[in-house]
């Protein structure tokens, strides 16, 4: 049986470990050179820390599941640096490009763990060299060794937002401002909720309490205004404080992120069908609590399934890989399922508790003003797409190239949605969802063709 | 926009170009850090006049760090590795 498995994270690591325990050789496919995923990214090798440096409370995770991924390496068909860029479910094969080669590879079951991106609203000056995702931040700090600016503001909401600050001022960065557009009202009514995970309440609350302990400035429920800038630099940000006052503070960078959102363009292209989650404010593609999706075959799991951060794409990824084995016919461990659907259930309720702590402001994402940048890859302004709305997302993507640019709207989606939803006052679940095309990120037309085809 | 590097600056350094222009870089630079963190100040610059641009995602899905590399082509500076003599010209 030829099993595919996509992803080198948290997910991907753990289902690779129970397929390789259970006796198969997965080939095993990873964008980045050494895995890991976002979360335990390595920094190349020249600049390798101990992992309790660069990965704090969570370092004997880190190391656990690097451990564990380098143990497996050799135990199956480990395919680094190589893109995914299309998979074809009838044909059950996966294209890719590694090296400027093509290469396809069948599959008999295919487990998805993509993961996920920032999810960005736009504001005033966000092309500017100096503004960064919250992840791009947190990449800098991690794999490089460097902070985005001497002077930086973090703006946006979610656990990401602190732990990055918490971050950089750890790492010795100064941390000119940290702006968060939920209220702390909003973070007390779900702390209920978050206490049924004490760990991860109490990981919360030690980022944000070392952020303000260090005498960094701290905004909840703000507005967000414009990021200024002159000709080659960012030189401050604007916001409207909780109370209504306007306010600015000078920076040469800064970072922005409203929680996350699932890189599920293979799933869109593997035919499984979305859904639109309102509590995470994503679309999400259809699986079941086992990683199984309506396309036979086709599993999914961690973060590019459904937000849920690495503790769950772990289990979830060790979960799917289970569903595989027991779908073709092999002997399941029904102890360890047992443990992990516990798991996952109990996992659930946290996730939904931290969704309400963090939601996604989506009138921020609506009311941007006509003259803001929208889409950052052709250059359109947030009034042009509220010209041309009509009430389907992507036929307003034909007419206005919205989302249709380098990034395949990976960073504009989520904004144009809320804003084409206001302009024809509908849902946002109504109007669609950016389809995903081949291939899944651009390659050179000049990629040489496949020197193999996997057995 | 300017990088300030943190820690790990002991490593062996690099040479490179930028546009003709030499840029000194440190082993396990990605394209981008090595070039934001000297003073090229952007990566490229939008096709619609909208101004200069640096990246944005550092993960290598936004595609806006683009630059050519001669003998390589176009690649996304934030996920491709400072090599000694490389010679890149903005995107």
């Amino acid at each position: 049986m030829k099993i595919a498995v996509v992803g080198a994270g948290p997910a991907g690591v753990r289902a690779v470990e129970v397929l390789v325990a259970a006796g198969h050789r997965p080939i095993w496919i990873d964008e980045a050179p050494d895995g890991g995923g976002r979360i335990y990214q390595r920094p190349p090798a020249a600049l390798r820390r101990n992992a309790r440096e660069l990965y704090g409370f969570e370092s004997t995770k880190a190391a656990a599941l690097h451990g564990c991924l380098d143990r497996l390496k050799p135990l199956v068909d480990w395919r680094p640096e190589t893109l995914v860029w299309h998979i074809h479910p009838g044909r059950k094969t996966l294209y890719m490009l590694n090296g400027g080669m093509q290469a396809t590879a069948a599959y008999d079951a295919v487990l998805l763990c993509t993961g996920a991106m920032d999810r960005v609203i736009p504001l005033q000056g966000w092309t500017q060299p100096g503004v960064t995702t919250l992840g791009a931040a947190q990449i800098a700090v991690k794999a490089q060794g460097c902070a985005i600016g001497h002077r930086v503001a973090l703006v946006g909401t979610g656990p990401l937002l602190w732990l990055v600050a918490h971050q950089y001022a750890k790492a010795g960065a100064q941390v000119a401002v940290v702006i968060d557009t939920t209220s702390l009202a909003s973070l007390a009514a779900a702390a209920p909720g978050l206490l049924r995970d004490s760990i991860t309440f109490a990981k919360g609350l030690y980022y944000m309490g070392s952020v303000k302990a260090r005498g960094i400035p701290t905004v909840h429920g703000a507005i967000p205004l414009a990021i200024e800038h002159d000709e080659t630099a960012v030189t401050g940000v604007r916001f409207r404080d909780a109370r209504g006052r306007e306010q600015r503070v000078a920076c040469d960078a800064v970072g922005m992120g409203w929680g996350l959102k699932p890189e599920s363009q293979l799933a869109d292209l593997a035919g499984i069908p979305f859904d639109f989650d309102p509590l995470q404010h994503n679309w999400l593609p259809e699986r079941d609590a086992t990683g199984r999706t309506p396309v036979a075959s086709h599993y999914l799991a961690g973060d590019g399934a459904s937000i849920g951060g690495a503790a769950v794409a772990e289990l979830a990824g060790a979960r799917a890989a289970w569903a595989i084995l027991q779908d073709a016919g092999r002997a399941i461990d029904t102890a360890a399922v047992r443990r992990l659907d516990r798991a996952l259930a109990r996992q659930r309720k946290i996730r939904a508790a931290l969704e309400r702590a963090f939601p996604f402001p989506v009138r921020l994402a609506a009311d941007l003003a006509d003259d803001i940048i929208l889409c950052r890859c052709e250059g359109l302004r947030a009034g042009e797409l509220r010209a041309a709305a009509v009430s389907d997302l992507n036929r307003t993507k034909a007419l206005t190239r919205t989302g249709m640019g380098r990034c395949q709207g990976r960073i504009c989606g989520v904004a144009a949605s809320e804003v084409l939803a206001a302009a024809v006052n509908q849902e946002t679940a109504t109007l669609g969802r950016l389809r995903g095309q081949p291939p899944v990120k651009p390659m050179p037309v000049t990629s040489l063709p496949a020197r193999e085809h996997a057995a | 926009m300017k990088l300030l590097r943190l820690r790990d600056t002991d490593r062996p350094r690099l040479a490179l170009t930028l546009d003709g222009k030499p840029i000194e870089a440190l082993d396990g630079d990605t394209l981008l850090t090595a070039l934001l963190a000297a003073d090229a100040v952007f990566l490229r610059r939008s096709e619609f006049g909208d101004g200069p641009r640096a990246g944005f995602c550092l993960m290598g899905a936004c595609q806006d760090c683009w630059v050519e590399v001669e003998g390589t082509g176009r690649v996304r500076a934030c996920v491709t590795l400072a090599v000694d003599g490389m010679k890149v010209r903005r995107g």
